[in-house]
């Protein structure tokens, strides 16, 4: 323990800025009459993602989980009634940290009723050039996005094609072992740190992801009928800043997703937990349609103070928490 | 030998990778938000030098590399090995000319140097930074010229070639940077 690892590793200029962020973000929302909700960050229920782990507590004799994201808590709201609204706070992931994560991190995330993934873009576009002071908004599709860097249809290229590009673009010290993980790769080892290169700095909005990897978003055909995920992705200067969906409303489809993540960690070796079954049972008494989108608000605040790492905005990171 | 697991790599750490001992430079975690979790590694093949970029899967492991870095005193050069000595244990060790590599130039017998051992035996030898040697070979010194900054090569008892001063003459000793060959000054005499 060195004799300084009391002290803050964000310089107090940064801590500043961190809440003047935290006030614009509250500003921002009620402006546009979207109220802000608190939802439990200690629960019984864990996350069923199949790369997100959640930490584990132990709370009046039983096992409990800090939440990954406030999004099961929020989507109650929602089928409950609530309308639009946020949650700004803390959310915990284990095993995350580096020049861009730490496992202890705070989260943005917002719902607007009604909206479909591309009005939401609209406005994620419109609050990053606000804190960030950033006109240029672009989107592409994914598709798109690989055929301009990688000259690949990530939609329609066999597994092999999609292996012989990753053997020309990288070195790894395994062998992918799917069409997902050669995506993976080439997203945020190739396409991410391109993606600003040579230019002015902007905000680049990416959609229609695959539909392997939709997560909690609706999948549906795309202009040449193939089945893509309404899911959206912000990044600025070639870093991920933001995840976004046209929501799932469908309750059969959601539980056949949880079963099919839990399948997935269960095959991996990874922990299997109990997953949120009460946000099938909302989705049954009916979610309004609508979309949302999480934001890494530690990393909107490495842009804003031009930070090249993670430490340098937040006060206490795990090595010093 | 153990292992070290990818969220123990960091900067300095030795490891295996392709049967070469390495030392890694960097260790970036990536991780898309709803992607898996990799490890964007730096690593620096000790036997060859080269830096390699290299992926791994988060959790990976490699094999640690049995390298330590030891400071030995030069002995001698026989004309196919270069000796070096353990200062605490008079332990002698004998490295050939691929593991001494450019530091052969700046090796003066009696200085301490840094000796990379893997699996026991020299790997790399990195000079001391800052040496002080005779000049053996140089054109006449210029009296008078020493505000003009001319410079002239010299040749030095180890074999090194510097650019010093116009002023000096064979047989002075200098004091020269090994890590630019730079030349620093008239040694102190004491």
């Amino acid at each position: 323990m060195s004799e300084s690892s009391w002290r803050p590793t964000a310089s107090l200029d940064n801590l500043r800025r961190r809440a003047t962020l935290l006030a614009d973000i509250r500003r921002f929302f009620s402006e546009r009459h979207v109220l802000e909700m608190e939802v439990p960050i200690l629960s019984r229920r864990a996350t069923s993602d199949p790369h997100i782990d959640s930490i584990g507590a132990d709370c009046n004799g039983a096992p409990a989980f800090l939440a990954t994201s406030p999004e099961f808590g929020l989507k109650r709201l929602l089928a409950a009634g609530m309308g639009d609204c946020y949650y700004l706070g803390k959310a915990f992931r284990n095993g995350e940290a580096g020049g861009r994560h730490n496992p202890e991190f705070t989260m943005l995330e917002w719902y607007r009723v009604g909206w479909d993934d591309h009005r939401l873009m609209i406005e994620v576009g419109e609050f990053l050039s606000w804190v960030l002071s950033i006109s240029r908004v672009r989107s592409y599709s994914y598709r798109a996005l690989f055929l301009q860097h990688l000259d690949v249809d990530p939609h329609r290229a066999s597994l092999d094609e999609l292996k012989a590009v990753v053997a020309r673009e990288l070195e790894l010290s395994f062998e992918p072992a799917g069409r997902d993980e050669c995506l993976d790769l080439l997203m945020s080892h190739y396409i991410e740190p391109n993606m600003d290169s040579g230019d002015e700095r902007g905000i680049t909005l990416v959609y229609d992801f695959p539909a392997t990897q939709a997560a909690l978003a609706r999948v549906e055909d795309d202009e040449l009928g193939v089945p893509v995920a309404r899911r959206f992705e912000a990044y600025v200067g070639g870093m991920e800043l933001a995840n976004g969906y046209w929501e799932l409303t469908d309750a059969p489809e959601q539980l056949r997703r949880f079963e099919a993540d839990q399948r997935y960690r269960e095959d991996n070796d990874k922990a299997v937990n109990p997953f949120e079954e009460r946000l099938v049972q909302a989705l049954e008494a009916g979610m309004p349609n609508c979309a949302g989108v999480a934001l890494g608000v530690d990393r909107l605040l490495m842009l804003a103070c031009a930070a090249g790492s993670i430490d340098e905005v937040i006060g206490f990171p795990i090595d010093r928490a | 030998m153990g292992t070290y697991s990818t969220n123990e790599f960091k900067g300095g750490l030795k490891v295996m990778l392709d049967g070469d001992p390495c030392s890694i430079v960097d260790n970036e975690f990536v991780k898309p938000g709803k992607g898996q979790a990799f490890n964007r590694v730096k690593l620096r093949n000790l036997k060859t030098g080269r830096v390699w970029e290299r992926t791994f899967r988060s959790g990976e492991s490699l094999e640690s590399a049995d390298v330590m870095d030891r400071d030995m005193e030069y002995l001698y050069n026989d004309g196919e090995f270069f000796h070096f000595m353990e200062p605490e244990t008079f332990e002698q060790h004998q490295a050939d000319a691929k593991a001494v590599g450019d530091a052969a130039k700046w090796l003066k017998e009696q200085d301490t140097c840094v000796v990379t051992l893997y699996n026991g035996a020299p790997l790399a030898v990195t000079p001391p930074n800052h040496v002080i040697l005779e000049i053996t070979d140089t054109d006449p010194g210029v009296r008078g010229d020493t505000a003009q900054g001319g410079t002239k090569p010299a040749t030095l008892a180890t074999g090194a070639v510097v650019k010093v001063p116009l002023f000096l003459e064979i047989g002075e000793t200098i004091k020269v940077d090994t890590r630019t060959g730079e030349y620093l000054g008239r040694a102190k005499e004491d």
